[in-house]
């Protein structure tokens, strides 16, 4: 799969770890403005998308591999379901917030809201992690011939 | 009310692609735009006349805030539902084109060999 | 609020031109109108959240689409399926149009929530409690994440289990006796 012309080559490098930025900010702080993990996933995987159109797919193997993506979303899930057993463990329910009743923090602030920021992320890895992986394949699997 | 019928309005544009169509591409999109069309309506049932966004801002009490503010639980459903639509969108354009490769056709009446 | 209904109507029309257009390119990118129509019209009803979020997944919908499916070996079909489904669906979206009515004619008027008609609704609950009890301002996210984050659990499966059947699909090895030409 060959990838497109040299402009837009040089503006995906450019512009591509503003994206990842900007999608890691939106996943972060979502327990205070919008957005929260589903879109901050979702635009960390547009960003390899773009790169994967912009460039071909062997150039995105070095970026990211496909087994380093499948792994990241599969860890993801795991971390998720271990907040929550550890939520069991240490004396509250599945999935409860047991950083912000132990160690509150002030409202408005980055740190407050317990385990939210940490469940954030988790969730934005594994979906950005997800719709690369199936993207990718995706695109090797072409059965109509380009032009 | 008017507005509650434009949401079904979508929706029966939709099911229409979905019944009518022969191309299987078109049959995908009338699925995407049934979700949108049920998106639309819990949102639409939610709506509070001259409400706020449900983020709490400095300086307000939270008896003003619950005053003016609209219903937050039916955007927490429809945001699992959007991301949800995205992954079963995923798996019908991946039986799509393994359809193509298979008969090398998108029409819906060709494919219709399932017996032997 | 007539701007809602305006929005609305632009989704409509941009479904109609997606599900009718003949060339499979210009259907692709009316459904990316629709999208983002309704991204807009999701923002002047007060739900930023809703609003990002769908203008994302929509251009990741438009992308995988367009990337699998429009090349040059895709022939345009043309066409319905056959007359008698067609007076015959029409038939029955106006006796569904007309059941909606009739169930409207119960259902509260468009403005009013639920927390203004019924007295223990939970969105009260979670709208009052949701600061001192989790700590986050974005009221939408904490239901997400801490009142109802079993929610999110099954929502993250449903997305794993989808794209696992999608990966599967698209081994290479599993269909090794079909015939390989095509497949690049």
């Amino acid at each position: 799969m060959k990838g497109m012309s040299n402009i837009v080559k040089t503006v995906t490098r450019w512009v591509a770890p503003f994206i990842v930025a900007f999608g890691i900010y939106i996943a972060l702080t979502g327990h205070l403005t919008p957005g929260g993990g589903f879109p901050g996933g979702v635009i960390i995987a547009g960003c390899f998308v773009l790169i994967t159109l912009a460039y071909g797919k062997d150039k995105v193997e070095q970026v990211l591999g496909l087994k380093t993506a499948a792994i990241t979303d599969s860890l993801a899930a795991l971390s998720f379901l271990g907040m929550g057993l550890l939520g069991c463990v240490l004396g509250k329910a599945f999935l409860g917030n047991f950083i912000q009743s132990g160690f509150p923090g002030e409202a408005f602030e980055l740190l407050s809201g317990g385990n939210m920021p940490i469940l954030n992320l988790a969730i934005s890895f594994k979906v950005g992690g997800s719709l690369f992986v199936v993207f990718a394949f995706l695109a090797l699997f072409r059965v109509i011939e380009e032009d | 009310m008017l507005t509650y019928l434009l949401a079904f309005i979508l929706f029966a544009v939709g099911l229409y692609s979905v019944i009518n169509k022969r191309n299987i591409i078109k049959i995908i999109m009338g699925i995407i735009i049934m979700e949108h069309a049920v998106n639309a309506f819990f949102i639409l049932v939610g709506y509070r006349a001259a409400g706020k966004a449900p983020i709490m801002i400095q300086n307000t009490s939270v008896k003003e805030f619950v005053g003016f503010s609209v219903d937050p639980l039916p955007q927490a459903l429809v945001i699992t539902s959007i991301v949800i639509s995205l992954g079963v969108v995923a798996l019908m354009v991946t039986l799509a084109v393994r359809i193509y490769q298979h008969y090398g056709t998108f029409d819906i009446t060709e494919i219709r060999n399932l017996r032997g | 609020m007539v701007l809602i209904q305006v929005f609305l109507v632009f989704t409509i029309v941009a479904a109609v031109i997606a599900v009718e257009a003949p060339s499979a390119l210009s259907s692709v990118i009316s459904l990316g109108a629709v999208g983002f129509g309704l991204s807009i019209a999701f923002l002047w009803l007060a739900a930023p959240d809703i609003a990002i979020t769908q203008v994302v997944v929509e251009i990741v919908t438009l992308v995988i689409l367009i990337r699998a499916t429009i090349g040059k070996g895709v022939t345009e079909i043309q066409g319905n399926e056959s007359k008698p489904m067609l007076i015959g669906s029409l038939i029955l979206f106006g006796l569904g149009a007309a059941f909606f009515a009739n169930y409207l004619s119960v259902f509260p008027d468009f403005g009013k929530s639920a927390m203004d008609i019924f007295s223990n609704a939970p969105s009260e609950a979670y709208l009052q409690f949701g600061l001192e009890k989790s700590g986050g301002t974005n009221i939408v996210n904490d239901i997400l994440l801490d009142f109802r984050a079993y929610d999110t659990l099954g929502e993250a499966s449903v997305l794993f289990a989808a794209i696992l059947g999608a990966i599967t699909l698209l081994q290479k090895r599993v269909f090794y006796e079909e015939h390989k030409e095509g497949v690049e």
